[in-house]
């Protein structure tokens, strides 16, 4: 499939159309239906998390976050292939792809509160910490896949960026190493048609991203982001690619951001209801839904109440994120340095001084 | 040994003795650098662990942080310190980052090594001193050797941190500087200052290249009569505030030494110390004996900018005098 797929054909991967119904049953991935079920709910658990964390966000509970809505497909794929011991290499917009990386969601509510801890994933193995400088986590996942070759190990690394990361130049340096040093990496570019606020068009006069992959000699495929049957067939082989030691795969997977860019950024400003309207048929959910009731694998009944379920256990989860103890002062040095300076540790006594002065005096 | 032996046989002795150390950087493998820091490395460990890698400085640095991240301990080079600041980024954001981000659960024992400092005759960007852009990022330590024996203990040390160390190597004392350096492992470490010359008038602070230039000037200055302390610092951070302290306290005059543009630098921070921590001790102002805060001249201009051993004459004698 990849080859047939191979970027310079111009042709995006498909299995699904618009309302799932199978287009072409010939690339069909390897998934039996209590699985897809499975995998089904986990994408609905993590779009129902997502739609929360930004109510607890706009209630003042939690501070920034970048909301996943719309491209679930992407994430709920990647936890199906991922293994224990590959690595993740997250941008910030793959929350499926972190639950299932072992990562809670108490993890991720407390990072958007302020606790470093969270994004440490103290319950997760061969994961990044989440990156906020676009792009520049790329040749991290470069030099992991080196190390995994010298280890001569089997795992693989997948690479998160979004489509506005492909300008960057760690992005090219990144894939340039990986490729030269035929190194076990998946790079999956979210192509969600905006960076913040600008259009892909905008973005790049390359006709895709996939394409770019010829260019540093890997494989590469553009895949419909929004039907999952693609984009787990897509990272199956990827995977399988990546693990026979055959280097680094760029997929590109087309999506859409049906949110906002982050809880401060406001998308009525850039984009038009139209387009948004557009989308919304193409919703990964929606087709991977139509999908599994065609094949009578659905209830209805057993949905509502499973949302039901998924809604009050993420609150529990969430009222038990806010308990977290006080951030104490010395978790602000103590990990600076596996060796810490004296400066350090002086800076950190006087200011203790003057906590006691404060209480003492107040 | 001279500065490039000793380096040599710092990365010999960790790779022959820890199979998770890599070395790698533009020109490093095959070529042995182009300094000749490497030569000889890639035939005896093999292309997996010594090699070059393409030209690209950000995913250099990158690339280490992924590979500690999975347990290699990487050295890499960075061809001239006017190359670093592509990989600014990754050295800044998440190279002295990582630790604290993850709490502890992601180290970086990786160990930049960056030729630097001017007196080459080199091309633009060949000859600055950056040092203070670096020891001031949260998370990283910066240490500079000069003399061969003094590289080769502190780059062991440096590569067996668990923490992030930018090794930045004196290039025009590569090979200028020749001192018996024992064949054996020893380390020094870091950031502990080395008393190089004990006095009582003044105290002259110096690194890398600078600590030679400073030697020169002693007789001179002996010949007047003036008792030289001087500190090579050797790890600019962590700084060795205490060493600095007690000196200034017993001379009552610090001299600073070095090749970086005065404002804003490793000067500024000895100044704090000398009023933080020895204040009513002072008998003179404290004195920054560097370079302007202009770009570093092609070589033609170059000796307006660079320290000579007459001008730190100059400067003490002055300091002494005031």
């Amino acid at each position: 499939m990849l080859k047939e797929f191979d970027a310079t054909k111009k042709k995006m991967f498909r299995i699904m159309d618009d309302d799932g119904r199978i287009i072409s049953d010939k690339h069909m991935p390897v998934i039996d239906d209590s699985q897809l079920v499975k995998a089904y709910h986990d994408m609905l658990f993590a779009r129902t998390a997502d739609h929360m964390t930004v109510s607890y966000q706009r209630q003042g509970r939690i501070f920034t976050y970048p909301p996943n809505y719309g491209q679930e497909a992407i994430h709920g794929a990647t936890a199906q292939v991922i293994r224990t011991d590959d690595w993740l290499v997250p941008a910030f917009r793959e929350m499926g792809a972190w639950l299932a990386k072992g990562a809670t969601l108490k993890d991720t509510f407390l990072y958007f509160m302020g606790y470093e801890v969270g994004n440490s994933w103290p319950n997760a193995n061969h994961f990044l910490p989440i990156t906020v400088p676009i792009a520049s986590q790329l040749p991290h996942a470069a030099g992991i896949g080196y190390a995994i070759k010298y280890k001569k190990l089997d795992e693989v690394v997948f690479a998160f960026v979004g489509d506005g990361g492909t300008s960057e130049g760690d992005f090219h340096e990144a894939l340039n190493f990986a490729a030269v040093w035929k190194v076990p990496v998946i790079f999956v570019v979210q192509n969600n048609q905006f960076a913040i606020s600008l259009p892909f068009r905008m973005q790049t006069a390359s006709d895709g991203i996939a394409i770019k992959s010829l260019a540093y000699g890997m494989p590469g495929i553009q895949v419909d982001g929004n039907d999952f049957l693609a984009m787990l067939r897509t990272l199956q082989e990827a995977t399988e690619f990546c693990r026979a030691g055959n280097g680094p795969v760029l997929i590109e997977a087309v999506t859409y951001r049906k949110g906002a860019h982050t809880t401060s950024d406001d998308p009525t400003k850039y984009r038009s209801k139209e387009e948004e309207e557009s989308w919304e048929r193409k919703d990964p959910l929606r087709r991977l839904r139509n999908y599994l009731v065609g094949k009578d694998l659905l209830d209805e009944e057993d949905e509502k109440r499973l949302e039901d379920q998924y809604r009050s256990e993420i609150d529990r989860i969430f009222v038990e994120a806010e308990s977290q103890p006080a951030y104490p002062l010395e978790d602000v040095f103590k990990y600076m340095y596996a060796e810490m300076p004296d400066d350090l540790r002086k800076q950190q006594v006087e200011h203790e001084k003057f906590l006691q002065w404060k209480e003492s005096n107040s | 040994m001279n500065m490039v032996n000793a380096i040599n046989n710092a990365l010999d002795i960790k790779l022959a003795e820890d199979p998770d150390i890599v070395v790698y950087g533009e020109d490093v493998g095959v070529e042995g650098g182009v300094f000749r820091v490497t030569e000889g490395l890639q035939v005896k460990y093999g292309a997996d662990r010594v090699f070059d890698s393409p030209l690209a400085e950000s995913a250099i640095v990158g690339t280490a942080i992924g590979m500690a991240a999975a347990g290699l301990r990487p050295v890499v080079e960075m061809q001239f310190c006017g190359f670093v600041y592509p990989a600014f980024n990754q050295i800044i954001s998440h190279l002295s980052r990582m630790r604290n981000r993850s709490r502890g659960r992601i180290g970086m024992p990786v160990v930049v090594r960056i030729p630097y400092g001017g007196g080459i005759n080199a091309l633009e960007h060949h000859s600055e001193s950056m040092e203070a852009l670096y020891a001031q990022i949260p998370g990283l330590k910066v240490v500079i050797p000069s003399t061969p024996a003094d590289a080769k203990g502190l780059l062991i040390s440096a590569i067996e941190s668990e923490d992030p160390i930018l090794f930045m190597e004196p290039k025009r004392i590569y090979r200028a500087i020749k001192q018996e350096v024992s064949e054996e492992k020893f380390s020094i470490p870091i950031g502990k200052a080395r008393v190089v010359t004990t006095g009582t008038d003044v105290t002259v602070v110096a690194y890398g290249a600078m600590v030679r230039e400073v030697q020169k000037a002693l007789p001179k200055l002996k010949e007047a009569g003036i008792s030289v302390e001087l500190i090579d610092l050797r790890t600019i951070y962590p700084m060795d505030k205490e060493t600095l302290a007690q000196s200034i306290r017993k001379t009552g005059r610090i001299v600073f030494v070095a090749e970086e543009p005065t404002s804003f630098g490793v000067g500024s921070e000895i100044i704090a110390v000398a009023n933080e921590e020895a204040f009513l001790y002072l008998q003179a102002p404290p004195k920054r004996v560097t370079a302007f805060d202009t770009i570093v001249p092609l070589p033609k201009g170059e000796h307006h900018y660079m320290i000579s051993p007459e001008k730190i004459f100059y400067e003490i004698q002055k300091t002494v005098k005031f």
